[in-house]
Formats: structure tokens, sequence, C-alpha cells
């Protein structure tokens, strides 16, 4: 019998174009991702050395960091619109395909990948952004890299890599009803903190897993980079495969049934060894808020702000102190007391529609705290369509959200969607860092459950609790 | 890419733990579209006020730390987004050499690709130079070959790091050029996968 294998060495092992002693794998990538942030310089240097791109048809662009949510045909920055141009004229002259600003396609890169049918098990997928993590969902090995590395993807279709370690995140259990999959990898960072999948690859296993729809899963991986990983991916079941059935660019028909079968042969194999392993239960996760300024700075809707006195080490008494301080909280404090400005529900975290429908249903019938503003972003175009076709729309609007247009919006602040500085926002995006939604700006990362209860509260409330309250 | 082999510079400490990258460089600075120039926004908002004006309480402001080339900073240095424009940055504005306890992992591969040797001590040699860095004009020297870091008071250290990086970095190779050496390689495996 062959030694059991994880998913990871499967598509790895898969990939190998040349391995020789002393140096990392040449890895073959199936799917390059571009967009408008992190490719100028890529093509640019092409452009220097008389390079050419190597399989345009492997290569996917769209633009999504820069785009305005209010009208999207009005970019008034002109360096945003010159990094837009930018795009167009790169993907025209090196013939890649691009989903513009008024492509029914277009849409932030880690939604449209899998919406498009373009992200598929056992694929290698890589992008100029470190959320490609997202698309590990589909049992694909999918990572964010750099800038030199985008050129040196588009020039030769491969990357030199250093074989990574593999870890089990195994979560036992099931998620109690109003604890979302945006709450459990908040919860895992929290527990073991931003740099326990540095060096590793990830794939989460576990009943709580197995339960979730493919946009719950892409929640998850889409964070695993918050927690150090690269990468971090799901091995694919027949919920990853009804996902993917009829979409674009999937194979049809026959041949559909006859990926199937390869894909279920990545799966992870009974007995593997991974290299570590770690394991949280569902069932004790509750609704999370972060109260500081990096995403393991994570705390229950029910707990109250850490203290620097929590700890004896110098280093994070400090980190601890500097966080409180920006974020204009007290050790000790409740986070339910904590009042907020700004309501945020989009990103590539959780902009999807099952997001948006899950954040309709805890507004529908109230009405927004007039002291909050509350926007709503949908990950793509189609999404859009989509949640206006069900009325969605109408859902928020009514309660006194703002219904944007598609794009990576309040989640970096690249575009005109920015937190004025000492403001607070309950944020469903992936990062609280200093001045990640603006100057200032003081985020907290919540599931659009909660970012909807805390847009009518004024408040972080438990929407465990909250939903089952009679609208007044 | 310049090659790095031996390189003596001063010290500047930043003694912070998660140091990510919109605070190495903003977001509102990823705009540009050429690869030169970031050194003037590295760590723009903790250098500098709203108004612009270089913030007097900030270490790397001081006349002491003007032109070091050695950062030595807290574990897990680099964490956050894969934007290139940290490292560039970083290098833009004069660092060669960085030295912590833990980095970032696509942030650490940026560095290599720009030249930049991040190299990874343990949580005491970091202390230790951090503590020694306070005072004025304090060197290091760093030798990439014999993979050792020392100064002139006999503290000294050795660290580790994969042959690959190490002779990327020695020879301050292109790293496509060298990949496209491999074309024959690459088209077998096309076809292999058809």
């Amino acid at each position: 019998m062959q030694t059991p294998k994880t998913i990871i060495e499967k598509i790895w092992e898969q990939h190998v174009v040349h391995r020789e002693e002393g140096k990392p794998d040449l890895l073959y990538i199936d799917l390059h991702l571009v967009h408008e942030v992190t490719s100028p310089q890529a093509f640019e240097g092409l452009r220097l050395n008389g390079r050419k791109v190597r399989r345009p048809d492997l290569t996917f662009a769209t633009m999504d960091h820069n785009i305005p949510t209010r009208q999207r045909q009005v970019i008034h920055d002109p360096i945003s619109k010159k990094q837009i141009d930018t795009l167009v004229q790169n993907c025209r002259e090196f013939g890649i395909t691009l989903a513009d600003l008024h492509h029914p396609d277009n849409g932030i890169v880690h939604v449209i990948g899998p919406e498009l049918g373009l992200t598929q098990p056992g694929k290698t997928i890589v992008c100029g952004d470190s959320h490609t993590s997202t698309h590990g969902a589909f049992g694909a090995l999918a990572f964010g890299i750099g800038t030199s590395e985008v050129e040196h993807v588009l020039a030769t279709q491969t990357l030199w890599q250093a074989k990574p370690k593999t870890l089990n995140v195994k979560v036992n259990g099931r998620l109690g009803t109003g604890v979302t999959a945006k709450d459990l990898i908040l919860a895992i960072i929290a527990k073991f903190g931003v740099k326990f999948g540095t060096g590793y690859v990830v794939e989460y296993t576990g009943e709580a897993i197995r339960a979730m729809s493919m946009e719950e899963r892409m929640t998850v991986c889409n964070m695993s980079i918050e927690g150090g990983a690269r990468a971090g991916l799901i091995s694919p079941d027949e919920t990853t495969f009804n996902y993917l059935r009829g979409r674009r660019y999937v194979p049809q028909g026959a041949a559909f049934e006859e990926a199937v079968a390869r894909w279920k042969a990545l799966a992870t194999d009974e007995g593997a060894i991974y290299d570590d392993v770690i394991e949280i239960n569902a069932d004790e996760v509750a609704p999370q808020v972060t109260w500081g300024t990096n995403p393991g700075m994570c705390i229950p809707v029910t707990a109250n702000v850490p203290s620097p006195d929590d700890t004896d080490k110098p280093n994070e008494k400090e980190e601890i102190q500097r966080a409180l301080e920006y974020m204009g909280l007290k050790a000790g404090q409740p986070i339910s007391s904590v009042k907020i400005d700004h309501v945020f529900i989009g990103s590539c975290t959780n902009s999807r529609l099952s997001d948006l429908r899950k954040a309709a249903e805890v507004i529908r019938g109230r009405k927004v705290s007039p002291s909050v503003t509350a926007i709503v972003v949908p990950g793509s175009f189609s999404v859009k369509l989509a949640a206006e076709q069900e009325g969605l729309d109408q859902v928020f609007k009514e309660a006194g959200f703002e219904w944007r247009e598609a794009g990576c919006s309040m989640c970096l602040g690249m575009n005109d969607d920015i937190i004025p500085s000492g403001e607070r926002c309950a944020s469903t995006s992936n990062r609280n860092f200093e001045g990640r939604q603006g100057k200032g700006a003081r985020t907290h990362l919540v599931s659009p459950e909660m970012a909807a209860a805390a847009a009518i509260a004024g408040r972080f409330v438990d929407v465990r609790t909250f939903t089952a309250q009679e609208v007044r | 890419m310049e090659p790095l082999r031996i390189h003596q510079g001063l010290v500047f400490p930043l003694n912070r733990p998660n140091i990510d990258t919109d605070q190495i460089i903003p977001k509102q600075f990823l705009k540009r579209i050429e690869r030169s120039g970031f050194g003037q926004f590295l760590f723009y908002n903790w250098r500098f006020d709203d108004q612009g004006n270089p913030r007097p309480d900030f270490p790397l402001n001081a006349p002491q730390y003007k032109g070091a080339s050695i950062l030595v900073a807290g574990e897990n240095f680099g964490c956050g987004s894969s934007r290139e424009h940290a490292p560039w940055a970083v290098q833009d504005f004069g660092f060669k050499v960085i030295i912590a306890p833990s980095y970032a992992d696509i942030f650490k591969n940026n560095c290599v690709k720009n030249g930049i040797l991040a190299i990874q001590a343990n949580e005491e040699q970091v202390q230790i130079i951090m503590k020694k860095a306070e005072t004025e004009g304090y060197t290091v020297t760093v030798n990439l070959e014999e993979q050792v870091v020392y100064d002139h008071d006999g503290f000294e250290f050795h660290f580790e790091i994969a042959p690959y990086p190490k002779e990327m970095l020695l020879n301050g190779w292109d790293e496509i050029g060298v990949t496209l050496t491999y074309e024959e390689k690459i088209k077998q495996y096309e076809l292999s996968i058809r």
C-alpha cells in the first residue's frame, strides 16, 4: 500500500517541474490572477527585458482595489486612474483577459475567481495579493506573491518554492447558532496567535468544516494569512463539486464528471501525517470582536477588553498598551459597551451572496442607529445583481444602509471609502491594522451578522440574543 | 540586483513585534506604478504627523540614526499584505539588512528578490543589538558568505539561511533569467499535463 498523503503533498508533487539538491522546487502555476495594484512594475519589468507573458491563457485580470463604489466610472484620484488605465494597457499589450470596470465579470479578484469557476481543486493558484489563500477553500494550493514573483510567473508560468511544512487545523464539533465561519477563523487566530501558520500550509479539517458551505469555507481560508499561513486549504467534497458544476470555466458534461473523479482522489488520505496538528472545539466559539490592532487581538462579544496587566512579558504589555491607546479603549471595559460610528459589510472575506443574506436577515424591519453610517459593498457585479434580484438591496436601504457597487472599498482605503481619524468601524473585512481603513481609523473585525446587529444597536451586541428580540 | 556579500552599517532599532506592511508603507502610496522612490514613505504614519512634519518622538527621525542601513525589529516583521512596496520602501530608504526573530513568509521572499538580507536571529541576540543600538554610532558587520554578524565589541553570532536565497543574494542574480534556462523542462511539463 502507498503511504497516505495529505492533499498538500499531492498537489505539490503534481506540479514539480524541476527538482535538485540545494534548491527549492520549480513549481508550475495553473492560474495567475492579476489586479491593478501589484502588477504595473511586473509588466514594466517584462518590457525592459523584452520578455513576453508565457501563458496569457492561464492569466486572468481584474481591477478591484481602486474602484469607487458610488459611481464606479468616475475615478477622481488621478493616481488611481493611472493605475487602472495602466492595467488596461498592459492586458491589451500582453494579450491577457481582463474583467475591466464595465465588464459583467468584474469584482474582487477573490470573489470572481470562484464565481467563474476559474478556481478549481488541485490547481496551483497565485496572485499578487495575500488573500489569495481564499481559493484554498476548493482544495487548491493558492497563495499570495510579491510583484517580483508576479513578473516571474508572467514570464515563466513557474515559481521557485521551498516545500512548506503541513499543519492540520482540526475543528471539532459544530458551530452554534449565530456563530459563523468568520467567528471561527478569528477565534483560531486569537487562540494560536498571528504567526501560528508561518512556514506552513494549513489544511482545515473536522466536522465543522465539512458542514460549511463553499462561501463559509472561503471566509475561513481567506484569513489563513492573518495567522501567518500563505495558504490554507480544505479537501474537496460534494459541497465543492456541487458549487462548481455548471460554472463557466469548469469542464462541462461528461468532462465534469471525469474532473470530479480526479478531484476526489486529491482529498487527504486516511492516516496521512502532518508536520503539526492543532485543535479547536467549534461549539466553544462565541461571536468574536477584535479589540486591538492585529487580528489576533480578538475576544468573544461577551468579554472585556484585556489589560496590559494580563501578561508578564514587557513586550506584550507594551503592545497591548499601544493598541488600547490607538483604539481609544480602556482595559477591562466590556466590548459590548463600545459605541461605533461606521459599519462596513464587504471585502474578499465577507461580501458574497450568503453573507449579504445573513446580514439582511438581522436587519429586516429594523433601522440603523442614527449615530451610525452603514454601507454594504457586494463582492462582484454578479453578487450585486443576484442580491438585487432577491430584494436584499431594498432590505438594506429601508434599514438605512447605503447600497454600493462592487469593489474592495473600505477594507483597505485605497479608494474613496475611508474612515475618518478617530472614528470607529465594525467591519467584516480581514485586517484591523493601524490606519488600515484610513489614518487614525479604528477597525473592529466581526462577522456580517455581528456587523448588521451593531449597525442597528449603535454598539457591539451579541447577535445570538439580539435576533431573538422582537422588532420594536 | 546588487550582490550583497559583506556589509557594515549603522543599526536602527525598532523594538516592536508584529510590524505589519500597512505600517511599513501605508496604502495611499501603493498607487504609484513605478518601482522606485518609496523610501520617503517608509513608516509614514509613525514618522510624520497629520501635517506631514516629522514626529520628534519617532526614533528614525533622530539625527543619530541618519544613514542607518541595518534595521533591527521585533518578531513577525512584515506581516499582512503581499505588497512588495514594503521591501521597496525599506531598501529605497537605505536599509540593506534586517535583523529580527521572525518574518512573515511573503515579506521574507520579497526581500530576497530585492537583494535585502533578512536575518533570522534569536530573541536574545535581537535584544542585545537593540540595547547596543541605543548608543550613538553603533554599527555591526554582516558577512553573508560566513553567515555571521559581529560588532567591534566582541559580540558575534552565526545565522542560518537556506542555500538558494544565499546564492541569489551573494550573486545578485536575475531570477527570471535563471529560470528561463529551464525552458525545456517547463515545456516538457506542459506537454505531460495535456
